[in-house]
C-alpha cells in the first residue's frame, strides 16, 4: 500500500439531493420503465473512495451527466474524473464502478469506463487496461485488489 | 442468640471481604447480613465486635474491604432505628477512618450513610457533624481522587450543607476555603451537578454581606466561571443520564445563587453576549434574565446603558431571524422568531418591568429607534424594502411592545412619545364623526408605520386582556393612551377598511392584508370599558369581514385571514360576555355565515364555504346548533328537490353536505354533548322525507347521494341512545309500510322475491330504484343499532332483509349480519335467536343454494346438486354475512354456515378436466354454478376481513375477543383434510382460494403457530392460483403471509426445514407477470432468507442467483433495485465471487 496519501487534501462537495421518483402507486402495472442515468448514478454515487471516507459523488469524480446510457442497444458508458492528474487511484475506482455495474445491471449491457480526457495523465493507458476483458478478469484473481474493491463498495447506506 | 445464624453470618463476612470470590457472591453475602440485621436475628455490636479483625487489621486491601462491609451495611440500615451509643461510636469511627486514605472508600460510603439517616431513627449530633467536617476539611483531598470516591465526598458536603446548616456555621472561613479547594478543576458531571448545588446551598449558609463568603466570593466564582456556556457533548451512555439543560439549569441557580457574584457575572455575561456563537448568546441571555430578577433592581442599576446595548445589538444587528417564504406568515412580516429573539425579548421584559422609568427613558431617547421611525418618510414603496429594514421594523415592533405589555404607564410613554409620529406617517386625523367611512383615502399607506400601529394595537390589547381586574381596567381608561387611542380609531379604522377595499380591487402585498385585517380584529375585540370603537365601527367591521368570506374567495389570503380574524372575534365574544357586541356578532355575523350553507352562489366552492361555516362554528355551541339547523333544512330542501322534482344537479352539492354532517358535525357534537337529539331529528326527517315521495327515478348521481346519505344516517345512528334509536327504527317501519311494495301485500313467511314480484306483476330484476333507498335506509339504521334496542316485529324484518338481499342488495346482508350479531339470545319467550337463525337460513338462503335437499333440517347443506334454476350467489354472499356476525359473536350456528361454504367449494360433481379459467364454458347453468363457487370461496374473505361499513366496534357490535383465531384454528384441520381429499382441479382450486382468504386474514401469531401444517398448503396456493391472473390480489396477500412466517423467529424454522420447496416456489413468483409488487415482495423474501442458515439454502444459491440475475432486467425499476441489493446478499452467501 501507498504509505503517502495522493491527493491528501481532496475538495468535498455537497452530495446532491436524492431525486424522488414520485408516488409509488402504480398507474400501469404493465408500462416498462426503461434504465435511466439517473438509475445509473444511484447505483455508482455511493462508491466510497479508495483513499478517502467520501463517496465517489462527494469528491464529483463522477456526475449524472457523464453517464451515456442506450436502454435500446443495452450500452452504458462512464466516465469518470480522478481527483487529481497523476492519481495512480484511477485504476481502482475504474475497477470498482465496473464490478459495481456488473453486478447491478444485467447481463445484456455492455459497460464502458472511460476517464475524462484531459482529466489523467495517461489517459489511454488507464482506459485501455478498464476495458481489457482479460486484465480486468486478472486483476480480480489478486486477492488484495478484490478486498480493496469489496471495500469500497461495501453498502455505506444501509 | 443461637449458634446458627452466628456462623452463617461469619462466613457471609468471610466471603465479601475475601478478594477470591466473585461480584455476586459479595452481594448476596452482604444482603444476607443486612437481612440478619433488619430482623433483628443479628445485633450491630456483635457484628462489630466479630469484625474488630478486619477493621483493625493492617493489612490495606482487607481493611478496606472490611471497613466498606461496614459502611454498605449501615447503607441498608438507613430506615432502621439505632441507638445513640451505636451511632455516636459508628460516627466517631468513620470521622477517623477519614485520615486512613488507603481504605477511604468505605470510611466515605459510612460516613454518608450516618449523616444521611433521618430524624426518629436516629441521627448523629451537631458536635459530631462538626467533627466530620473538620476532618473532612484536615485530612481530604477531593481532586485527588478517582471519580467514585469525589462523588462521594462531594456527596457528603452537599448533605452536610443540607442539612446541619448550624454545625457548619461557626467553621466561617476554613469551610469556604476547603470548598474551594475541594471543587476546583472538577470535569466529571454528575460531580458538577453536585458542585453547583454545594455552591448554591453555600451562599445560603452564608448569605449577608460581610460573612466569610465575602473573602472568597472571587476565588469561588473563579472557579464556576469557566464552565459558561455550559458545552456538553457527553456519548449517550447509561450511567451518565445527566443532560447540558440540566447543567445549565444548576449552574444558573449557583450563579444567582448570592448578590456578591454580581460584581464578576454581569460583566462575564455581557462579555459571552457579545460572542458569535449563538448558543453562548442564548445562554448569556436566559442567565441575564434570572440573575436580574435574584439581584434585585438596586445591584443592577449601575449596569441598565451597557445592558440595553447589548440587548440592542442582539436584537438589532443579529440576522437571527430568519425570513420565511411560506404563504402563511406567523407574522406580517413573515419572520420566524429565533431563540436568540425569544430570549432577548425576555430579558428586555425583566430589564422593563424592574427599572420601570429609568430603563424606559433609555429605550425613548435611544437615538437608533428615533431615527429610525423618522425615516418612514424614506421607505414608502414596500418593494423597495430591504431585508435588513425589514428585520429592523420587525425588532423595533417588539421592544415597543414589550414596553407597552410591561405596565400601564409604559404604555402611555410610549403612545405619547411614539403614537403621534405614526399618525403623521399614516395621515390620520381626529375624527369626531364616529363610524363614518371616508371613501377619498389614497390607500397607498407607510408600510412600517402601519406594521408599528398594529404591534402597537396588539399590544395594548394584551395589556388590557392581561390586567382582568375591573378596578384596574377603569383606571386604564382613564390613561391617556386610552384616549390618545379614542380619538384615533375611527380615523385607523378607516385606514384598514381602505386597505382592504384596495386589496379586494388589486392584488396587493400579502403582508399589508395581514396589517389591515389584524388591526380590524384588534379594535374589534378590545374588552368592553375599553370601546376603542363605537357600535357603528364594530358593525362595520364584522360587515366587511363577513363580506370578504362571502365573496373573495378567489383571493385566498385575504380570506384565510378574513376567517381567521372572525373566528377570533367569535371567541372573545363568546368569553367576555359582552351583550351588545354579541348580539351585533348574531345578527351579522352568523346569519351571513349560516346562509352560506343554503346559498345557491355555485360560483363559491362548497369546501370553502364549508370550511368558514365550521371554523367560526367551533367557537360556540349556540353557533353550532344554528348551523346544524340550517344544515338539516338545506339538506332536506335539497333532497325533496332531487326526490320529487328530480331535480338532479343538486346531487353532488347535497351529496358534499351530507359528508360534511357526518364527517364534522357528528363528531363535534359528539364531544361537545347534545349528539343525541342533533341525529334522532335529522334521522327522522331523512325518513319523512322518503314516506313524501311516491315516484323516484335516479340513475348515476343517485348512488352517491345514496351513499352519502347511508354514511349519514349510519353516523347518526351510532350517536343516538337506546330510546332514540327505537323511535327512529319505528319511524322507518312506518315509512316501510307505506311506502315499499314489499309491506303492501301480506307478506308470506318462505316466498321469494321472485314469486312475490310474478304476483305483482313485476319482472324487472333487481329493485326499483325508490325500494332501493327506502331499504338502503332501513339497512343503515339497522347496522347500527345498539344490542339493547328492542326491535319489533324481528321475524318480519328479518325476511324483508333476507328478500332484498337475493336481490344483490349488499347494505341488506350487512344489516342481517349486524342483526344476527346483537339480538339478544332470548329474544321473547316464544322466540329465540336460535330458532330464529334456523328459520332465516333454511327458508331463505339455502333454498337458493340448494333446491331438492328438503330432508336437510337445518344442517349444513350438501351440494348434491347445484344445477337448479334458483341458483343465487347473493345467496351466498348474505351467507357471508350472517357468518361474520355470528362468528364475531362466538355463536355455534357459524358451523352450518361454515359447513354450507364448504361443500359448495367440494362439490364431487365436476368432472375434474373444468378448468374455471377457460372460456369454453357456455352453459349458463355451469356458469352460475361456477360463480356460486366462487362467491363461496369469497365468503371467507368476507367473514375474517374487518369491515368499515358495519360489524365494527363504531357499529356497536359484539365483538369477542381473539375471533379470529378461534375461527382459524377450526377451520385449518377442515381445509387440510378437505384438500387432501379433494381430487378434482377445479374444486382444490377453490378451496386453495377459500384458504388463501382465511389465511391471510388471520392475525400473524396465530398462523405462525401453526406454520408447519400451513406453510405446504401455502406453497400450493402459489402454484395453482399463479395460473390465473384474477387471483392476483390473494396471491399477494398470501405472499405477505410468508414474509410474515419469514420474519418470526418459529417461523423461520418451518421454513428452513422446507426451503427447497420455498424457493422454488418464491423463484416462479420473481417472475410473475401481472403484479409488479408480487415480484418485488417476492425478491425481499429472498432478502430475507439469506440470512438463514448457510448449510440449508447454500444447494439453492445458484438457482436463486440465476432467478434474481434475471429480475435485475425488470421492467419496472423497484423490481430491478430489490434484485440488486438482494443479489448482494445472495452472492455475498460463503464466497465473494463476483462474477455471478
Amino acid at each position: 500500500m501507498v504509505s503517502e496519501l495522493i491527493n491528501a487534501n481532496p475538495v468535498v462537495y455537497k452530495k446532491k439531493e436524492r431525486r424522488d421518483r414520485g408516488a409509488r402507486t402504480v398507474l400501469d402495472e404493465y408500462a416498462a420503465e426503461p434504465i435511466d442515468q439517473l438509475e445509473i448514478f444511484d447505483h455508482i454515487r455511493d462508491i466510497k473512495d479508495p483513499e478517502h471516507p467520501y463517496s465517489l459523488e462527494e469528491l464529483k469524480v463522477i456526475t449524472e451527466d457523464a453517464i451515456d446510457i442506450d436502454d435500446q442497444r443495452s450500452y452504458v458508458r462512464v466516465t469518470f474524473t480522478p481527483t487529481v492528474e497523476h492519481c495512480s487511484m484511477a485504476t481502482v475506482i475504474g475497477l470498482c464502478l465496473r464490478v459495481k455495474l456488473m453486478r447491478s445491471l444485467p447481463s445484456r449491457y455492455k459497460v464502458d469506463i472511460r476517464v475524462a480526457p484531459g482529466s489523467h495523465a495517461t489517459e489511454t493507458a488507464v482506459n485501455k487496461q478498464l476495458n481489457d476483458k482479460e486484465r480486468v478478469a486478472a486483476a480480480l484473481e489478486n486477492p488484495n485488489l478484490v478486498d480493496m474493491v469489496d471495500e469500497c463498495l461495501a453498502p455505506s447506506y444501509a | 442468640m443461637d449458634g446458627t445464624p452466628t456462623i452463617h453470618y461469619v462466613i457471609h463476612i468471610e466471603s465479601y471481604v475475601s478478594s477470591s470470590s466473585s461480584e455476586a457472591q459479595q452481594a448476596a453475602s452482604i444482603d444476607a447480613i443486612a437481612l440478619l440485621l433488619k430482623n433483628d436475628l443479628l445485633s450491630l455490636e456483635t457484628l462489630v465486635r466479630e469484625m474488630e479483625m478486619y477493621l483493625t487489621t493492617t493489612d490495606n486491601i482487607i481493611r478496606s474491604r472490611g471497613i466498606l462491609l461496614l459502611g454498605e451495611l449501615l447503607m441498608r440500615l438507613m430506615s432502621k432505628p439505632l441507638g445513640d451509643t451505636a451511632i455516636s461510636s459508628l460516627m466517631e469511627f468513620f470521622t477517623e477512618r477519614l485520615a486512613d486514605w488507603k481504605a477511604l472508600h468505605g470510611a466515605l460510603v459510612g460516613c454518608l450513610a450516618l449523616l444521611r439517616r433521618k430524624t426518629g431513627v436516629g441521627m448523629i449530633s451537631r458536635s459530631q457533624a462538626k467533627a466530620v467536617a473538620e476532618s473532612y476539611l484536615k485530612t481530604l483531598q477531593v481532586q485527588s481522587l478517582g471519580q467514585h470516591d469525589r462523588k462521594l465526598c462531594l456527596q457528603i458536603l452537599e448533605c452536610l450543607l443540607d442539612r446541619y446548616r448550624d454545625a457548619l456555621f461557626s467553621l466561617g472561613d476554613d469551610l469556604v476555603y476547603g470548598i474551594c479547594e475541594a471543587i476546583d478543576g472538577e470535569k466529571d458531571p454528575q460531580c458538577l451537578m453536585l458542585i453547583f448545588h454545594i455552591v448554591e446551598l453555600l451562599a445560603q449558609l452564608f448569605p449577608e454581606a460581610s460573612g466569610p463568603l465575602e473573602n472568597f466570593a472571587g476565588d469561588l466564582f473563579e472557579i464556576l466561571e469557566c464552565y459558561f456556556p455550559i458545552h456538553f457533548t457527553h456519548p449517550k451512555s447509561d450511567d451518565v443520564d445527566i443532560k447540558r439543560e440540566e447543567l445549565s439549569r444548576a449552574l444558573m441557580l449557583a450563579f444567582a445563587s448570592t448578590p456578591l457574584f454580581e460584581p464578576s457575572v454581569i460583566p462575564l455575561l455581557l462579555d459571552k453576549l457579545s460572542s458569535s456563537l449563538p448558543s453562548a448568546k442564548v445562554e448569556s441571555l436566559k442567565y441575564l434574565s434570572f440573575c436580574t430578577l435574584k439581584y434585585g433592581g438596586d445591584r443592577m442599576e449601575k449596569y441598565t446603558k451597557s445592558l440595553w446595548s447589548a440587548l440592542k445589538d442582539a436584537l438589532f444587528t443579529s440576522p437571527q431571524s430568519t425570513l420565511s417564504e411560506d404563504s402563511d406568515p406567523i407574522d406580517g412580516l413573515g419572520f420566524h422568531e429565533s431563540e436568540i429573539m425569544t430570549q432577548a425579548l425576555e430579558f428586555l421584559q425583566v430589564l422593563v418591568r424592574q427599572h420601570n422609568a429609568s430603563f424606559l427613558s433609555l429605550i425613548m431617547g435611544d437615538g437608533d429607534i428615533s431615527t429610525f421611525l423618522n425615516s418612514f418618510s424614506q421607505f414608502d414603496n414596500f418593494n423597495s424594502l430591504s431585508t435588513q429594514y425589514k428585520q429592523r421594523l420587525h425588532a423595533v415592533g417588539h421592544v415597543l411592545s414589550v414596553c407597552i405589555k410591561a405596565s400601564a404607564s409604559s404604555c402611555n410613554k410610549v403612545f405619547e412619545s411614539f403614537f403621534p409620529r405614526l399618525v403623521d406617517a399614516l395621515r390620520l386625523s381626529v375624527d369626531n364623526s364616529h363610524g363614518i367611512v371616508h371613501s377619498a383615502v389614497d390607500a397607498n399607506f407607510n408600510f412600517g408605520a402601519l406594521y408599528l400601529c398594529v404591534e402597537l394595537l396588539a399590544a395594548c390589547r394584551q395589556l388590557v386582556v392581561s390586567s382582568d381586574e375591573v378596578a384596574s381596567a377603569h383606571d386604564l381608561a382613564r390613561d391617556s393612551w386610552c384616549q390618545i387611542l379614542h380619538s384615533f380609531s375611527t380615523s385607523l379604522c378607516n385606514v384598514f377598511f381602505c386597505l382592504i377595499r384596495a386589496s379586494c380591487v388589486e392584488s396587493t402585498r400579502n403582508a399589508y392584508v395581514y396589517a389591515a385585517v389584524k388591526g380590524l380584529e384588534i379594535l374589534a375585540t378590545f374588552p368592553g370599558s375599553f370601546i376603542s370603537v363605537s357600535k357603528l365601527m364594530y358593525e362595520n367591521i364584522l360587515l366587511t369581514l363577513t363580506s370578504i368570506i362571502e365573496s373573495e374567495f378567489n383571493k385566498k389570503f385575504l380570506w384565510k385571514a378574513a376567517l381567521k380574524a372572525l373566528v377570533e372575534i367569535s371567541l372573545f365574544v363568546n368569553k367576555y360576555h359582552e351583550d351588545e357586541k354579541a348580539a351585533s356578532f348574531n345578527s351579522i355575523v352568523k346569519q351571513k355565515i349560516v346562509s352560506l350553507i343554503s346559498s345557491d352562489d355555485l360560483n363559491m366552492p362548497q369546501s370553502l364555504k364549508l370550511e368558514a361555516v365550521f371554523d367560526i362554528g367551533l367557537t360556540g355551541k349556540n353557533f353550532m346548533l344554528s348551523v346544524v339547523s340550517e344544515l338539516e333544512k338545506t339538506i332536506s330542501a335539497n333532497l325533496s328537490e332531487i326526490l320529487v322534482h328530480g331535480d338532479r344537479r343538486l346531487a353532488g352539492l347535497t351529496a358534499g353536505l351530507l359528508e360534511c354532517y357526518s364527517n364534522k358535525v357528528l363528531p363535534w357534537f359528539h364531544v361537545n354533548g347534545g349528539a343525541d337529539e342533533v341525529s334522532l331529528s335529522f334521522a327522522v326527517n331523512i325518513f319523512t322525507k322518503m314516506e313524501h315521495n311516491t315516484s323516484l327515478s335516479l340513475e348515476a348521481e343517485g348512488k352517491e347521494l345514496l351513499g352519502a346519505t347511508m354514511a349519514a344516517m349510519k353516523q347518526a345512528m351510532t350517536c343516538c341512545s337506546v330510546e332514540s334509536q327505537e323511535k327512529v327504527l319505528q319511524k322507518a317501519i312506518d315509512v316501510m309500510e307505506t311506502n315499499s311494495f314489499f309491506f303492501s301485500n301480506n307478506l308470506i313467511l318462505g316466498t321469494d322475491l321472485f314469486n312475490k314480484k310474478t304476483q305483482l306483476g313485476q319482472t324487472s330484476e333487481g329493485l326499483s330504484c325508490q325500494d332501493e333507498w327506502i331499504i338502503s335506509l332501513f339497512a343503515s339504521v339497522v347496522i347500527a343499532l345498539r344490542p339493547q334496542t328492542q326491535i319489533p316485529n324481528i321475524r318480519l324484518l328479518l325476511q324483508l332483509l333476507a328478500m332484498t338481499l337475493l336481490e344483490g342488495h349488499i347494505p341488506s346482508a350487512q344489516a342481517l349480519g349486524s342483526l344476527v350479531n346483537k339480538l339478544p339470545l332470548n329474544i321473547s319467550e316464544d322466540c329465540s335467536l336460535k330458532e330464529l337463525i334456523d328459520m332465516l337460513l333454511k327458508n331463505v338462503l339455502w333454498r337458493n343454494i340448494s333446491i331438492g335437499k328438503e330432508g336437510n333440517h337445518g344442517d349444513a347443506v350438501a351440494m348434491s346438486n347445484l344445477r337448479s334454476s334458483s341458483l343465487n350467489s347473493h345467496a351466498v354472499i348474505g351467507l357471508a354475512w350472517i357468518g361474520k356476525g355470528l362468528l364475531m359473536r362466538g355463536h355455534e350456528k357459524l358451523k352450518d354456515v361454515t359447513m354450507t361454504f364448504l361443500s359448495c367449494l367440494v362439490s364431487n360433481e365436476d368432472q375434474g378436466n373444468l378448468l374455471p379459467f377457460n372460456d369454453q364454458m357456455k352453459d349458463p347453468a355451469e356458469l352460475k354454478v361456477f360463480s356460486l363457487r366462487k362467491s363461496a370461496a369469497d365468503a371467507f374473505h368476507i367473514v375474517m376481513s374487518d369491515s368499515d361499513a358495519c360489524l365494527n366496534r363504531n357499529y356497536h357490535a359484539i365483538v369477542r375477543p381473539l375471533y379470529k383465531q378461534r375461527f382459524f384454528n377450526i377451520m385449518m384441520p377442515m381445509f387440510l383434510s378437505a384438500i387432501a381429499k379433494c381430487d378434482s382441479s377445479t374444486s382444490r382450486c377453490f378451496l386453495y382460494q377459500a384458504f388463501a382468504h382465511l389465511v391471510s386474514e388471520t392475525p400473524l401469531v396465530a398462523v405462525v403457530g401453526d406454520a408447519k401444517k400451513v406453510l405446504p398448503v401455502l406453497m400450493d396456493c402459489f402454484l395453482i392460483l399463479s395460473k390465473d391472473i384474477s387471483h392476483k390480489e390473494i396471491i399477494y396477500s398470501v405472499l405477505i403471509v410468508l414474509s410474515g412466517i419469514l420474519t418470526d423467529k418459529n417461523g423461520q424454522e418451518t421454513i428452513i426445514e422446507n426451503a427447497p420447496m420455498v424457493i422454488r416456489r418464491l423463484i416462479e413468483l420473481t417472475s410473475y407477470p401481472y403484479m409488479m409488487v408480487i415480484r418485488e415482495t417476492a425478491i425481499q423474501c429472498f432478502g430475507a432468507m439469506s440470512e438463514l442458515p448457510h448449510a440449508r439454502i447454500y444447494p439453492m444459491r445458484t438457482q436463486v442467483l440465476q432467478a434474481i440475475t434475471k429480475a435485475l432486467d425488470d421492467p419496472k425499476r423497484v423490481v430491478r433495485l430489490e434484485a440488486v441489493k438482494c443479489r448482494l446478499a445472495w452472492a455475498s452467501i460463503a464466497s465473494r465471487s463476483i462474477h455471478f
